[in-house]
């Protein structure tokens, strides 16, 4: 593998030494593997970047080196010694202090508080807090992180709450560093302030550890990357002598496409058109910004991007399932009303099937047996029951007709649906939505989970759909699975359809930049798709 | 790894109740030798006073009749993930509705007055659900909360009412006008002389209808599925288009319709008139036979009939047995609650477990689920 980089930066010992050292930490879960073998040796008062995909096992590693997991096997030094971590007590106690990406912070508590918090030092109250705010005032000065002590946290930024997370693991003496996806929730502008920070706490000696999937953060800040894939270190390399095309090569590696047998795609009239939707997840920050596509009969579009990048909102509003800001839905030729907690009926009716991307959160009743998921969302329809009345026995018939047709095992309807494992599960889900002769579907993760026999089922029956004339919208962040499978590629970044890719000529080293968001005018980009449908 | 393994089905419906009782028998018992009784006659009179001859029989039936409403009041909610703790109230004004029915038509027949009292009770008891069905769906104010209230406010304004306006002048007693003839629902001594003087009366057959009707709602219409769909997993019975505010809203007013026909059997069957506080917390007892009937009808109906038989069979202690007061009745009425209803739970980890470690089978197939989990 001519990717698999020398470890340059890991020859010869630092000048500072080593902060931490990983040897040979071995992680599985069930039967993934989530880190194998891994060796990472990072340098004290260095600013050290972890990249790699989702479920690439960066994670798991941390969480090993902060005390939440037990690694199999291997080895863990703490500034030379050995070191035995077992909880996140232990690993404060070693000067590891991690920030996480979702903060633990209690919201109607003042800063002050919010740091003290575990940390008090006798019985009392009072004596804590006034300690704490003469130590927290020379954190402030020290490392140039001013935040009001006395202010509430559910008062202040997102970008100050960060601070205080920080100022946290300080307080606690943390010498080495985790941030988690720091920026994933910041602005610009609140990233720009952090990175200030970080530097001013390489200046003072701190080690930092950044675990991100931007390569421009990692470009910008780290003196160091390691690259992760498949729960292995790939390369570990000084930053100042790779650019950002490599790391995107090395992060999505040279993996086996899935090849999935099909013919050129013959689209045919518009079946679905997304014209400037504006949506806003659970807290009110809007995730999908101004989206407009269309999708024609008989072909497969894919949107692509690191999760959580607005995806799930997409699908979710064009299905009915989360109320939109602004903009329409147009499928068939007339526009969708989705306002509403039932909007999801009116888009079955109107023909919009949707797989969604959490099974068993969204797909399914995990307590309900597989005869009554198998008419879920459609238990309305005259076929199942007419009036009030459900006529099991029509529904138990859908049922096993599903069952059959799309192999799911064991083909028991009345068995307890979480009692199916999930390849099968999401066979129930796909049979469901696919048996209904939708026009369009929507299928947000169609293999996460999914052991790879059913992979390959669910590949051809996606292909199936698409050569009787339906238009697809899938989304997956398996960019492997949307190369084999999508006849047009959209790049989603931040809410924004970033650019437009063929998936026969784009490589994925192309696809990674745009979806981590950089160099936005990649040369295959031909803006949104409703500029010009390909021929 | 904790590899656990849900419950064979008869174990769960019949074994753990069945345990449950016997420790909250245990526990009475104790209570029963620490006052000086003999526990085992305690239990000979209690289901001798319960079942052994019409009278007591009636009167156990006649409670049961309260239990079956507000246990299938609480039931229908919990079924649609909501918890009703208000069926007291809503039975409580639910009597608004029977009595001015009763009343109004009670020169006519009881053919005519008991259909349209059923329907004046519950839209009057559904109301008073509805309105925190309401609040929930959409105004998030969660009904647990809401119902709790609601009682307090059910109980001063039947106050008021009563004392106000329903409270001929001619009488000293907060009470409402006496229903005399056609306002009453027959009691079931008209027809059999066996049950006595006991105050069962046809309501009884509203309630086995209202059972047979809640099952048929519940598992056999599409609104029960929806309903059910919603209870189990919101997330999914909104993704498959069910509008969870107006299920909430429709779930809670038939809930509390439910709850609302104790009102029938306790304002037309056995009072003749409205009177304060007559629900006597028969709503509260409706959560445990709930809890303890799995929220199944035919648990209900089972569990119905056991409480009736320790409100009755308690009375009888009470006589037969002196040193043992009223309030000792109560203790061990709510020892079996509190062991039946509020610790259901309190054998099931054990019954897990020594049901994995008598089938080497079973275990293997919870180890292989549980570890199956983190792929999916």
């Amino acid at each position: 593998m001519n990717t698999q980089r020398p470890e340059t930066a890991a020859a010869s010992a630092p000048a500072n030494g080593w902060a931490i050292e990983l040897e040979k930490i071995n992680k599985r879960f069930g039967a993934v593997h989530a880190n194998k073998d891994i060796d990472l040796k990072i340098a004290r008062g260095t600013i050290h970047g972890i990249v790699g995909e989702n479920g690439a096992g960066k994670s798991t590693l941390m969480s090993i080196l902060y005390g939440f997991y037990t690694a199999d096997s291997g080895t863990i030094r703490v500034n030379g010694a050995e070191a035995n971590i077992a909880d996140s007590r232990q690993a404060l106690a070693l000067g590891i202090g991690m920030v996480h990406q979702h903060f633990m912070l209690v919201d109607n508590f003042s800063v002050l508080e919010n740091i003290v918090l575990g940390a008090e030092d006798s019985g009392f109250l009072k004596p804590s807090l006034n300690r704490a705010r003469k130590e927290l005032d020379r954190l402030e000065k020290e490392y140039g992180l001013e935040v009001d002590p006395d202010a509430i946290i559910e008062d202040i930024s997102v970008g100050q709450q960060q601070r205080v997370e920080i100022l946290k693991a300080l307080y606690r003496g943390a010498e080495t560093l985790i941030l988690d996806e720091p920026t994933g929730v910041l602005t610009p502008k609140e990233a720009d302030d952090l990175f200030r920070v970080l530097e001013t706490l390489r200046a003072q000696g701190k080690t930092v550890i950044l675990i991100t999937h931007k390569l421009r953060e990692i470009m910008a800040i780290t003196d160091n990357v390691s690259v992760m894939r498949q729960g292995q270190m790939v390369a570990t390399v000084k930053t100042s002598e790779t650019s950002p095309e490599e790391l995107a090569e090395l992060m999505v590696g040279r993996r086996v496409l899935l090849r999935v047998d099909k013919t050129a795609a013959n689209p045919g009239k518009t079946l679905l058109e997304v014209q400037n939707l504006v949506v806003a997840d659970d807290m009110g920050v809007t995730r999908v910004k101004d989206v407009s596509f269309a999708i024609r009969a008989g072909e497969i579009v894919g949107i692509a991007g690191v999760s959580g990048n607005g995806q799930s909102e997409l699908l979710e509003s064009i299905t009915g399932m989360r109320d939109q800001k602004s903009g329409t839905v147009v499928l068939n030729g007339k526009p969708l009303s989705l306002e509403g907690d039932d909007g999801a009926a009116r888009a079955r009716q109107a023909g919009l099937a949707h797989v969604p991307e959490d099974r068993q959160r969204m797909g399914l009743v995990t307590t309900f047996q597989e005869w009554e998921n198998a008419i879920l969302g459609y238990h309305d329809k005259p076929a199942y029951g007419s009036g009030a009345f459900l006529d099991i026995a029509a529904a138990k018939k859908a049922a096993a007709d599903q069952v059959k047709l799309f192999d799911v095992r064991p083909a028991n309807i009345n068995l307890k649906s979480s009692l199916f494992s999930g390849g099968n599960q999401q066979k129930i889900v796909l049979a469901r939505e696919m048996e209904q002769d939708p026009d369009v579907l929507v299928i947000g993760q169609p293999t996460r989970g999914v052991d790879i026999g059913a992979i390959e089922f669910i590949h051809n029956e996606i292909i199936k759909m698409r050569d009787e004339g339906k238009a697809i919208l899938l989304v997956s962040v398996e960019l492997d699975e949307i190369r084999s499978l999508a006849d047009r590629i959209l790049v989603m970044f931040d809410g924004v359809i970033v650019g437009e890719a063929d998936p026969a000529t784009a490589t994925e080293g192309e696809l990674g930049l745009m979806m981590a968001g950089i160099n936005k005018t990649a040369p295959r980009t031909i803006g949104i798709a409703e500029q010009g449908p390909l021929p | 790894m904790s590899a656990h393994r849900p419950l064979p089905r008869w174990a769960d419906i019949a074994l753990l109740p069945a345990l449950n009782l016997l420790l909250a028998f245990l526990v009475s018992g104790l209570v029963v030798l620490l006052v000086g009784e003999n526990p085992f006659h305690a239990i000979q009179v209690i289901l001798y006073g319960a079942f052994g001859y019409g009278d007591g029989f009636g009167y156990t039936l006649y409670y049961a009749t309260n239990f079956i409403f507000t246990g299938l009041a609480v039931a229908v909610a919990a079924h649609a993930g909501l918890f009703n703790i208000g069926g007291d109230g809503q039975a409580y004004v639910a009597g608004l509705g029977a009595v001015v029915v009763a009343l109004a038509l009670d020169q006519t027949h009881w053919l005519i007055a008991m259909p349209l009292a059923v329907i004046a009770a519950g839209a009057v008891g559904g109301f008073w659900a509805f309105v925190p069905g309401w609040l929930q769906a959409k105004r998030g104010s969660h009904v647990v909360i809401t119902t709790i209230m609601f009682n307090f406010i059910a109980s001063a304004l039947m106050v008021y009412m009563v004392n106000r306006v329903l409270k001929p002048a001619s009488t000293m007693a907060p009470e409402s006008e006496t229903i005399e003839v056609a306002g009453r629902v027959p009691q079931l001594r008209q027809f059999f002389s066996f049950f006595g003087y006991s105050p069962v009366n046809l309501s009884i057959v509203i309630a086995i209808a209202a059972l047979i009707g809640v099952y048929i709602l519940i598992w056999h219409t599409k609104f029960g599925y929806a309903m059910r769909v919603l209870g189990a997993n919101p997330t999914a019975s909104r993704y498959a288009g069910i509008s969870n505010s107006k299920m909430i809203m429709i779930t809670m007013t038939i809930s509390g319709a439910l709850a609302g026909m104790v009102a029938i059997n306790e304002v037309m069957g056995v009072q003749n008139r409205l009177v304060l506080d007559f629900v006597a917390g028969a709503g509260f007892v409706g959560i445990a036979v709930a809890l303890m009937g799995r929220n199944h009808p035919i648990g209900i109906a089972l569990a119905a009939i056991l409480f009736g038989a320790l409100y009755q069979g308690g009375q009888e202690l009470q006589f037969v047995i002196p040193g043992i007061t009223r309030e000792m009745i109560v203790v061990i009425q709510a020892l079996v609650i509190l062991f039946t209803g509020a610790m259901e739970g309190l054998f099931r980890p054990s019954l897990e477990r020594a049901f994995m470690l008598l089938s080497p089978e079973q275990k293997s197939e919870a180890i292989a689920v549980s570890t199956a989990k983190p792929e999916s």
